[in-house]
């Protein structure tokens, strides 16, 4: 084991896990706080990135400005999802096995939907930046070698989803709405008596939530060439991370992410990239088994 | 009815339907078979899923995985020694069934979700170590040549003759009695389930865990028995699959449609009964041979996808749901 590929490792790990934030982030705010198992959110995550694909090939525009411009549609989406969610489940109390199976469902008309608009090819976006390295790209050859050979292509996801995180946070934490949303995980009825409607708070979450799976699509497409069916490897990644950051932790959720990026990197470093998609649930596994609350869990 | 009038009485029909297959062959050519084969398999597929899901409501998101287990176990012993198939449903049994009581024992203790989600991590992991291992194929896939005859001189020669000269000419008729009667057996056992302590400690799990818990019901131990049991059967399910489609690669045995259909069939169907499954395996199974041959296979998981969200939405107790309150004029078993 050489010590360059480590730190190669190490580092394309940690560029790995700020774009796993970014994807799991919404599972963290609808499973983790909202307790909505939404499993369909690596779906809608690909639907982001089949938008950033189209304004990109059609218009030429760069993909996470796409992300952020239909970050309203997508926020639409996601109340209507809530919407139709909470009248046919939650108000009848049914969430557990028929809510699973409505984002089950769910999960499959949105990917099988894609297969049939766009079929099964990888799709791809082109972009300046996204053959360059960082030291490239600023056009200096001032910079220590390991941060000029940076990839943007890894590099532009992890910063815009740790700036993307930050905002999350400050909202979270110093809005009205942000706290509303964490006291309805805590309780609900505290919160009606507080004069918040529980129901309108958890929509605006769950939207949100659904918000971030624009920008995480984006951010895919950047690092990968995408094809419909690419959204179910991120499943066991999304709750892997979530559970192991802790529920309802946004800081976890970075920390988790991060870990389990640096983890599939070694993986596939050491042992060959066939093996990283069983990291996850290795992970997952050993995560409920020893420490079911998480790193940061209450 | 009892449990054993209940096996005659499936028995006979199953008979019945065999040979009702066989006259349509005639016509029909063996694709009667061929489709029979698919639509029996999602009858033990669906009816096993609802031993867990419908009876405890926890959802297993992972019967692809676990039929693929059947599969590759298959292919494993294969691959070995070529065993007589109802040898290696057995041995699919034990390895699918030792495989859901692993998971569960790691996740049933905690909150529903996780056991869900861990199930549908699990089929991700499997299909990546089968990818990995060379033995059973890897990435290629395996190639499964099925015997010229069948095998039955492990019945005796009189019973072997007889089945060879009388019920079965060719292999895939073999596999299709097979399936057959593998799906009697899981309706068997679904229905003897409900009707015993076990059904009854399942219901209460579904209906309150922690007041069965409280109530002194054993609920990790049932909950283990159900996904043991509903493992086992998947497991069954995949045993015989390598040599009906003769050549098994990973993402066919771990394909989409398995997973979203165990789901489907007993929602459709509904989930507090045998029947439930049962009725909705054999509806969607045909539908879904009738679409595959006439539209296209994407188009029928689309399909299914959009029946699954429609029927949790409004009808959440299936059809069989719809049927009791049409004829009855009141709601059915809670699910």
């Amino acid at each position: 084991m050489s010590f360059d590929l480590l730190v190669n490792a190490l580092i394309a790990g940690v560029l790995l896990g700020g774009f796993y934030a970014a994807v799991t982030v919404g599972i963290s705010i609808s499973f983790g706080i909202l307790d909505i198992v939404n499993i369909a959110h690596p779906a809608f995550v690909i639907l982001g990135s089949y938008i950033a694909y189209i304004l990109n090939a059609r218009f030429g525009l760069d993909p996470v400005l796409v992300g952020i411009l239909v970050l309203p549609a997508f926020y639409a989406l996601g109340a209507a999802v809530y919407q139709v969610y909470y009248v046919s489940f939650e108000k009848r109390g049914k969430e557990a096995l028929s809510g699973l199976a409505f984002f089950f469902g769910l999960l499959f008309i949105t990917e099988v939907l894609l297969i049939l608009v766009f079929g099964v090819d990888y799709r791809y976006v082109q972009v300046a930046y996204i053959d360059a390295n960082f030291g490239k790209f600023l056009g200096t050859t001032a910079l220590p070698k390991i941060i000029a050979e940076l990839p943007m292509r890894m590099l532009v996801p992890c910063v815009m989803s740790i700036v993307m995180f930050i905002v999350l946070l400050l909202f979270i934490k110093r809005t009205f709405i942000g706290r509303a949303i964490m006291a309805v995980s805590q309780d609900a009825l505290a919160l009606q008596l507080q004069g918040a409607s529980p129901v309108r708070i958890k929509r605006i979450a769950f939207a949100i939530s659904i918000a971030t799976a624009a920008m995480a699509g984006a951010f895919l497409i950047i690092i990968q060439p995408v094809e419909p069916s690419v959204g179910r490897e991120y499943i066991g990644r999304v709750f892997a991370i979530c559970v192991l950051g802790g529920m309802g932790s946004l800081t976890g959720t970075l920390i988790g992410a991060m870990l389990l990026g640096v983890a599939e990197s070694l993986t596939a470093t050491f042992y060959g990239p066939s093996w990283a998609p069983a990291v996850s649930f290795g992970l997952l596994l050993l995560t409920l088994a020893f420490r079911p609350s998480g790193i940061m869990g209450r | 009815m009892k449990s054993r009038n209940f096996i005659l009485i499936a028995a006979i029909v199953g008979a019945a339907l065999f040979f009702v297959a066989r006259f349509g062959a005639l016509s029909y050519g063996e694709y009667v078979f061929f489709a029979g084969y698919t639509v029996l398999q999602y009858v033990v597929l669906a009816t096993a899923w609802n031993m867990l899901g419908g009876y405890t409501g926890y959802v297993n998101f992972g019967s692809a995985a676990f039929f693929a287990v059947g599969a590759y176990t298959s292919v494993f012993f294969h691959k070995l020694y070529p065993l007589p198939i109802p040898v290696l449903v057995v041995a699919a049994a034990v390895v699918a069934g030792l495989c859901g009581l692993g998971m569960g024992y790691l996740t049933l203790r905690l909150r529903g979700a996780f056991f869900s989600i861990a199930t549908l991590a699990l089929a991700v992991v499997l299909q990546t170590l089968v990818v990995n291992w060379d033995f059973v194929g890897g990435a290629r896939g395996a190639y499964v040549i099925r015997p010229a005859n069948v095998d039955m001189n492990w019945l005796g020669e009189t019973v072997s003759g007889f089945i060879a000269h009388n019920l079965i000419s060719n292999y895939l008729q073999y596999l299709f009695l097979i399936m057959l009667i593998l799906a009697i057996g899981a309706i068997a056992t679904a229905r003897a389930i409900e009707r015993s302590m076990l059904g009854f400690g399942f219901a209460a799990i579904r209906d309150d865990e922690l007041a069965a818990e409280a109530s002194g019901v054993p609920t990790l131990k049932l909950k283990l028995i159900a996904t043991a049991l509903s493992g086992a059967f998947m497991g069954m399910a995949g045993a015989p699959f390598p040599y009906y489609i003769s050549f098994l690669q990973p993402s066919s045995a771990f394909g989409l449609e398995y997973a979203v259909n165990s789901i489907a069939m007993p929602i459709i169907g509904g989930t507090a009964t045998w029947v439930g499954p049962l009725v909705g395996a054999i509806l969607l199974g045909t539908l879904q041979q009738v679409a595959t041959v006439t539209i296209s296979s994407a188009v029928n998981v689309l399909l299914v996808g959009l029946l699954l969200v429609f029927f949790v939405i409004v009808a959440p107790n299936g059809l069989v749901g719809v049927m009791q309150k049409l004829f009855r004029g009141k709601p059915g078993a809670q699910t």
